[in-house]
């Protein structure tokens, strides 16, 4: 899509709803800036450049050039109808996020705000990883733009993502092992935040998620947004119609946040979050905000977050290092308060099915993140009309995850 | 007149530099805090920090870091700071000051958490991760409570900010030395003492400097330019370097340590 059709789109939009995040960069009652004084002026001077660039014809062709000849989107939308009989038998379409460059759809935000970066003139970049996609995806942009990169992952992650750590450290950038708290994603935001404090006037954080102080959750919405932008094109111009369904897996959310952030106006078409449903509904064993969560502040923003009684942070357990994470995006919460989204849960096994069903149906290996999303549709997927259009993100390949599913399944046969 | 705004009168008038000990509450044990809190005391400073534990303490260092995680395994909830208050203040008037990341007040409810704060005798909060601009509501509640509101400067506040700051704090303001976490340094920032020349002079509120501040000579170097120093991660570290029993007089010796004329 243009830049222009672009503005246009955003422009009928704002009529229709009020344009959130307001002014101090809350989703109705969620989000907000959270942060120690010493980064309140980097978040002003990082919400000021990035106005200015959204309105700035040079940057989005910059960004478009980027998206399109290395990144290499638009990324198709595939039906898998192998895949849509299991679950069911309506029409399925995969948003392929899988086939970017790097493998998930992180590189859209990595790419924007490096870009973002280099025009603020930092010239080193730190980012935390989960799964270790947005570290690939920020150390790709790195390489490309010619920055220095900074990756913070929790020792466990860096156990289950091992191959992910070795093409952090092929792509130049520096990967600091997490040891603290329970070694994983919130442990590396928390030393990612640190560094940040530190090194404040010289480097830029690129957050990877639809979640941090205000502005991240909107400017990493508004460079994953064109997920949704590329399907509704597609379907229509596929089916000829708007999607019924749209599902997508949420651990902090960004995947779901570009696939939905286009089709909430679109009021028949019924959204879907799923989040990692773990081992069971007990606190510490999986990472569903909705049901077992309290509001709260973490990282910077104010949303719904896993918790004690007493407000400490409750660790979190997902087979998908991506989703297994305490709080969720402001915006989601807002979504969901609204009624406008409706969040769920998958547990890991069903999760593990959907990866190993998707594989066997359609030969595409899904990220475990997104085999969530497949999952839901698999257990309700009876509850959906049969001429229904549904897409579902792919938001990553699972190559990543071969190691881990493959340990795994020893374990099972042993 | 609150105990934080009779002592920085004091300090005024006898053109001191007052010294705030900051200890994190449950450290080595909730039995043990206040037994601490009086040795700072008696070796010297001026006021107290009780340190909230949490799970995710973005703007400490390894040392505080570490001492919230050992008071969290020994199960301290945010009931005890109060615990802890109520048992320095059967005692003594030294102005408590909690500190605090935003979320476990929140959990616990603000309204609930200031009338408790009140109750047990605490002068005041400061929060970590909680600018004015995010502030409104808990500020005013803890007002209406008679809790004063302390908020953080730091070196890359604007003068708009540096205004905002001042008028939302009351009791003192907060400047943090450095950009970075909290933890022992042995340099201050060479910027710092400049810096608070001018932005002393701007502020209705007293001023206090911490982050990094654990010697003498660093005492001595900003003793003229501030109305007090805050002592943190040294002292925390201190309590954690040896057995419990130990704990108070190790913490009050660096009290002693920071406050002893520097030989010239």
């Amino acid at each position: 899509m243009t830049v222009t059709a672009e503005r246009e789109e955003s422009k009928s939009e704002s009529k229709k709803r009020p344009a959130l995040p307001d002014r101090r960069g809350y989703f109705g009652e969620f989000g907000g800036k959270y942060v120690p004084e010493t980064l309140m002026a980097a978040l002003e001077e990082f919400e000021d450049v990035y106005r200015k660039v959204r309105r700035d014809r040079s940057f989005r062709a910059e960004l478009d050039d980027i998206l399109r000849d290395y990144v290499g989107r638009p990324t198709p939308l595939t039906e898998a109808k192998k895949f849509a009989e299991l679950c069911g038998g309506f029409r399925l379409f995969l948003k392929r996020e899988d086939l970017n460059h790097t493998g998930a759809h992180k590189i859209n935000n990595a790419m924007g705000q490096a870009l973002i970066a280099k025009r603020m003139g930092k010239q080193r970049i730190i980012a935390e990883t989960g799964a270790g996609q947005h570290g690939v995806a920020t150390a790709t942009a790195c390489a490309l733009l010619g920055l220095q990169c900074v990756v913070y992952m929790g020792e466990v992650d860096m156990a289950r993502q091992e191959l992910n750590v070795f093409r952090m450290r092929l792509l130049g950038a520096e990967v600091v092992p997490v040891t603290s708290g329970s070694r994983t994603l919130k442990d590396a935001i928390n030393e990612a935040i640190r560094d940040w404090v530190t090194n404040v006037r010289t480097t830029h954080y690129i957050i990877g998620s639809v979640l941090g102080p205000h502005p991240y959750p909107m400017v990493v919405r508004d460079f994953q947004s064109v997920i949704g932008r590329e399907a509704l094109a597609q379907i229509r111009k596929k089916v000829n119609m708007l999607p019924n369904v749209a599902v997508a897996c949420v651990g902090g959310g960004s995947n779901a946040i570009g696939l939905f952030h286009e089709m909430v106006k679109h009021e028949g078409i019924r959204l879907v979050g799923v989040e990692a449903g773990g081992r069971g509904p007990k606190l510490g064993e999986h990472a569903a905000r909705f049901s077992g969560g309290a509001l709260g502040v973490l990282h910077g923003t104010r949303s719904m977050i896993l918790q004690d009684p007493f407000g400490q942070i409750a660790e979190t357990h997902s087979i998908s290092a991506g989703l297994d994470y305490a709080s969720i995006g402001p915006e989601h919460a807002y979504l969901q308060g609204i009624g406008r989204v409706e969040y769920h849960d998958c547990s890991d096994d069903l999760a593990l099915e959907a990866f190993h069903k998707l594989s066997e149906s359609e030969g595409i290996i899904p990220a475990l993140e997104s085999a969530h999303a497949l999952g839901w549709l698999l257990h309700n997927g009876s509850s959906i009309a049969r001429d229904a259009v549904v897409i579902a993100n792919l938001s990553g390949r699972g190559d990543k995850d071969v190691p881990q599913v493959a340990e795994l399944l020893s374990k099972t046969h042993q | 007149m609150n105990r934080l705004k009779k002592l920085f009168k004091t300090l005024a008038k006898q053109e001191r530099c007052g010294l705030i000990a900051y200890v994190t509450c449950g450290d080595p044990d909730v039995e043990s805090t206040p037994r601490i809190v009086e040795a700072l005391q008696r070796a010297g400073a001026d006021a107290i920090e009780l340190g909230v534990p949490f799970s995710d303490p973005i703007a400490d260092g390894p040392v505080i870091q570490a001492a919230a995680q050992r008071s969290l395994e020994r199960g301290t909830t945010t009931e005890h700071l109060f615990a802890i208050a109520r048992r320095v203040r059967g005692r003594s008037e030294i102005p408590l000051v909690a500190f605090s990341y935003v979320n476990p007040v929140m959990r616990y409810g603000a309204e609930r958490f200031a009338k408790d704060a009140a109750a047990a005798g605490i002068d005041a909060i400061l929060f970590t991760d909680l600018p004015p601009e995010a502030a409104g509501e808990i500020r005013e509640i803890c007002r209406r409570n008679g809790v004063a509101t302390v908020f953080l400067l730091a070196p890359t506040s604007n003068d708009k900010r540096v205004a905002v700051i001042d008028r939302a704090s009351d009791g003192f303001v907060y400047y943090v030395s450095t950009t970075g976490v909290t933890g022992a340094r042995r340099e201050l920032d060479p910027a710092l003492v400049a810096r608070l020349d001018e932005v002393r002079t701007r502020l209705r509120n007293p001023l206090a400097v911490g982050f990094g501040i654990s010697q003498p000579e660093h005492y001595e170097a900003l003793r003229d330019h501030c109305d007090a120093v805050v002592v943190g991660s040294a002292i925390v570290r201190a309590i954690d370097e040896g057995d419990p029993a130990g704990a108070a007089e190790r913490a009050a010796d660096v009290v002693r340590r920071i406050l002893a004329p520097v030989a010239v």
